[in-house]
């Protein structure tokens, strides 16, 4: 009894704590003029020391996305975004000279401190074995952990900065592949700004021994994060990589604007985990960041395997869709994806599965949880190419309705060229069941944990996909980010 | 008659355009143009209260052009293509010359039904059947109506189908002269179905613009057949919107069963209102067509209505389906159902997009929606998009969509049993249609779509012998 109240003490701190991530560092930063101009591509690219064809990348993409306009056909209700009041590159490791780009070289305390704050200690003898991590604060990356002990199996994982420089005939080989500069109007805005992100290689047959992880953290005040991240996963190889963010709490919008690329080649498998915690907004839903992603797997090979989970709690406006483009016979591609809103917070989420090669299989489970003012959209669209015979789709979206004030809503596109095809959706959207709480209540379980309960069994499909520290990690910010929502 | 209709080639020559480019903007010039020019025959051949609306209709019009398929709810059926070749348009009020019994013998076996001709979008008044509806009751030219009840259409007429968002509403309240009126007042029951057959009819490419008001009061009930038939081998447009108004505690049935040919261009807009306790089932077949776009919203104004919407597609060679649906659940305890299935062959493309909105204070709302299509090609295409919005916490929606080809299995058992295979994919489609033809509550008239739909899949023209093209 007294371990269960225990359990009971905990829980309640952990919900009355909300955003925990809030704090800011206080270090000097290198941050440039605000405004966005071709001046400011170059800026960026002269401080990254870039080669001339990322140059030329990027001024590509920024003329393209000087022609575009803002899409508006999001479920969302966005604030106008002033692109030029926004400051494109921030550089919290300048004052120490080169910071980590120079190894060897100290990382500012203060740096370490936030770091291990949020749960994510730098030191290698700290860390939990078995979990390489890449940290990105703003636009630089500050550390990459056990890289040696990567190298020696030929596994690449640094900053995509130290990438271009050390590997720029990968990184060119597939850079803007997946997603070209042209896709939509935040991937040629990221094209054209991006800093720093990871850049995995995992060469043919190699089985990465431990999971790979990012951390992005946005600290500086009046700046966008616009990350990049680039996965090759070569023959019969594979990876398991994760994703974790969160950002001080501030009334203004921050944008987030960040590219995803994952190239699959035979046989080989990759799993991407996204633990999203972006500031949400305060209660009257000011504030937070926009999470304005484009994130997108080509599955190149044959029986090649991807699989997308996310765990979205995060952010003031989340639109986006992690994708799959399965053009390698015989590939599998997974989408799991727990969105939970609260308050004022907006979400408009969901996949795309492209089924271009033969016998390809794919998976959509997604479950959205909407509580307070907040609504929450799925959209998903599951295309089957003329030729991709025997392709199979499952989906399923469940919507979970805390509150008479909030929406969830489901926009499933299908189309379907191929008769021998096989494409399923389904969804529900019903609020917590009475008799499920009535039960629990009458078993002692006071209504807001009996709530988080069933919260979490209702997720456990997609929970159930993600590694062991995540899953630990996510539930919690289940509990988290409900704090409030019922009663 | 040909030369007394107005052909609308002139004004489409008059705006030099590149040769060859339907571009949304040529093409709604085209009408505009065509109005301006028309508009005093058009309001001399039709009564006040339809040509009232019609200036703002014009305003609308122009601002918003046909609708592109960047609007989501266009998104399938490229609007302004299939409005840029030329029809003539019959604005005159010329009399057509046809006997619609003589050419025409639709019945359903064991099925006596009060039948009615609508010819274009003209009322067939001359041979009227024994009134056989009872006392109160109205079926009856919608202009007429207007002069003789002018408070009952004024109540009704472009309410509910506005035209400030619509394109292809403003464009039909621009040139809609006619149509039909059916009225059913408090209490009265409607026992006998009331079978509308529309025909098509003329020696030129033609367009009509239908309009058609629907008024069922309170405690009323009544069961409306459509039936939409060309019987001329030309070009044919047809736009048409529905206004229906079911009253507290009325129940109304509607059938609508497309029988045209490929040539045949459709834009049907339907609106709905139920009020308190009332019912409505609304079940569309498009058996034969060109191009089809069937727009239905459903507005549910009254607590404990409920709507249950079927709808069945089987299209071969270029046919073209479109049904676009919106239920509106604005208030609650209401119910609605919705079961739509397609059979796609050769180069069909199909396209179910159905949204069901639950509104804020919407509590208890049941709703369901169901979408299962068959693609039998890989040059037949499929879309679809079930969709849901919801706003109240207490609800219970779901929807669920396929596509996917017939059972392996099962017909290897058929053919086991020494079914011919393509006997045995024939069983399995007719079954796979056949659910929503299930739905139908009239027995005779469900006996008759059985029939109607296997004659179709075995690739039978399913025309009665009496019209002209099976002659």
């Amino acid at each position: 009894m007294e371990e269960k109240n225990r359990d009971n003490e905990l829980l309640r701190e952990i919900a009355d704590k909300k955003y925990e991530y809030g704090f800011t560092t206080d270090i000097t930063t290198d941050i440039i003029d605000k405004g966005l101009s071709e001046a400011v591509v170059r800026l960026i690219s002269e401080k990254k020391g870039e080669p001339d064809w990322l140059l030329d990348f990027r001024l590509k993409a920024f003329r393209y996305w000087q022609t575009l306009k803002q899409p508006t056909w999001g479920h969302l209700d966005m604030p106008e975004i002033d692109y030029q009041d926004i400051s494109y590159y921030a550089d919290p490791t300048a004052q120490k000279g080169q910071g980590a780009k120079d190894k060897g070289q100290e990382i500012d305390p203060e740096l370490m401190k936030t770091f291990d704050k949020l749960g994510i200690p730098l030191e290698e003898r700290l860390a939990l074995s078995g979990m390489a991590v890449d940290a990105v604060m703003d636009s630089v990356s500050v550390k990459t952990t056990f890289r040696d002990r990567l190298k020696e199996q030929g596994i690449i994982f640094c900053s995509i900065t130290e990438a271009v420089r050390e590997h720029p005939d990968l990184v060119r080989q597939y850079l803007g592949t997946v997603v070209p500069y042209k896709d939509n109007f935040f991937a040629a805005l990221n094209s054209s700004v991006f800093s720093d992100g990871s850049f995995v290689y995992i060469p043919k047959g190699v089985r990465c021994p431990m999971e790979l992880s990012t951390y992005f953290r946005i600290n500086a005040r009046g700046t966008g994060q616009f990350e990049r991240t680039l996965i090759v996963c070569d023959d019969d190889a594979y990876v398991s990589y994760l994703e974790g963010c969160t950002a001080p709490m501030r009334d203004e919008n921050q944008l987030h604007a960040a590219i995803v690329e994952i190239v699959v080649m035979n046989n080989a498998e990759v799993k991407y985990s996204t633990v999203q915690n972006w500031y949400p907004g305060d209660k009257d839903g000011k504030g937070g960041v926009l999470n304005l992603v484009t994130k997108r797997g080509h599955l190149r090979g044959r029986n090649s395997r991807l699989s997308w989970t996310q765990v979205e709690t995060g952010s003031a406006i989340t639109w986006k869709y992690p994708s799959c483009v399965l053009s390698g016979d015989g590939s599998q591609a997974e989408f799991y994806s727990v969105a939970l809103t609260n308050n004022y917070q907006q979400a408009d989420t969901g996949t795309k599965m492209i089924h271009l090669g033969k016998n390809t299989k794919s998976t959509i489970i997604s479950k959205g949880i909407s509580a307070g003012r907040s609504q929450n959209s799925y959209r998903g669209l599951v295309r089957v190419g003329k030729n991709a015979d025997g392709a199979r789709n499952y989906s399923s979206c469940d919507s979970l309705l805390l509150g008479n004030k909030c929406g969830a809503h489901t926009f499933p596109y299908m189309d379907v060229q191929n008769p021998t095809a096989v494409v399923e959706h389904e969804a529900t959207t019903s609020k917590i069941s009475e008799d499920q709480l009535f039960y629990c209540n009458q078993r002692g379980i006071p209504l807001e944990e009996a709530v988080g309960l069933i919260v979490n069994g209702y997720a456990k499909d997609v929970l159930n996909k993600l590694p062991m520290e995540f899953a630990v990690e996510a539930q919690k910010l289940l509990g988290v980010s409900l704090e409030g929502a019922v009663g | 008659m040909n030369n007394n209709k107005k052909n609308i080639s002139s004004s489409k020559t008059d705006n030099s355009s590149p040769s060859g480019e339907v571009g949304r903007g040529v093409a709604a010039i085209q009408y505009i143009d065509l109005y301006r020019e028309c508009r005093d025959m058009i309001a001399e051949h039709s009564a006040s209260l339809l040509n009232a609306p019609r200036e703002q209709a014009l305003a609308d019009f122009e601002r918003l052009g046909f609708p592109t398929q960047k609007e989501e709810r266009y998104k399938y059926t490229d609007v302004a293509a299939a409005f840029a070749p030329d029809y003539g348009l019959n604005l005159q009020h010329i009399d057509i010359p046809i006997d619609p019994y003589q050419v025409f013998r639709c019945d359903v076996p064991n099925l006596s039904t009060s039948l009615y001709f609508v010819v274009n979008d003209r009322f067939y008044d001359k041979a009227l059947p024994k009134a056989m509806l009872p006392e109160g009751v109205l079926v009856m030219s919608l202009l007429e109506a207007a002069v003789k009840y002018p408070e009952l259409i004024g109540k009704y007429y472009a309410k509910q189908a506005r035209t400030h968002k619509d394109g292809i509403n403003a464009l039909n309240t621009m040139f809609c002269q006619d149509g039909l009126f059916i009225y059913v007042p408090k209490g009265v029951v409607v026992t006998r179905p009331i079978q509308i057959v529309n025909i098509l009819r003329a020696d030129v490419d033609l367009m009509v613009n239908r309009r058609v008001l629907i008024v069922v009061e309170e405690q009323a009930e009544a069961c409306v057949l459509f039936c939409d038939h060309a019987i001329d081998d030309h070009q044919f447009l047809t736009t048409q919107i529905s206004e229906v108004y079911i009253g507290e505690n009325a129940h109304l049935e509607l059938y609508e069963l497309e029988e045209t040919h490929v040539k045949n261009h459709r834009f049907a807009n339907m609106y709905v209102d139920q009020q308190r306790s009332s019912s409505a089932t609304i079940d569309s077949i498009t058996l034969h067509n060109g191009l089809t776009r069937n727009r239905t919203d459903v507005t549910l104004s009254g607590e404990y209505a409920e709507t249950n919407m079927y709808g069945c597609v089987i299209a071969d060679k270029q046919q073209h389906v479109d049904n676009n649906t919106l239920i509106d659940h604005r208030v609650s305890n209401c119910q609605s159902n919705e079961l739509y299935k397609y059979v796609l062959d050769d180069e069909a493309v199909g396209a179910f997009a159905g949204r069901v909105l639950v509104r804020e204070n919407a509590q208890k709302t049941v709703s369901q929606e169901t979408n299962a299509n068959l693609c039998a090609t890989d040059t037949a295409r499929m879309y679809t998009q079930p969709m849901l919005e919801i706003y109240a916490d207490d609800v219970k929606c779901s929807h669920g969509s396929t596509v996917g080809q017939l059972n392996e299995q099962a017909l290897f058992y058929m053919r086991q049993r020494g079914i011919p295979e393509a006997e045995a994919r024939m069983l399995l489609k007719f079954a796979f249609a056949g659910e929503v033809l299930d739905s139908i509550k009239m027995e005779p008239l469900r006996d008759r779509l059985h029939h109607l739909v296997e004659k179709r899949f075995r690739g039978e023209l399913s025309k009665c012998e009496g019209c002209r093209l099976c002659k």
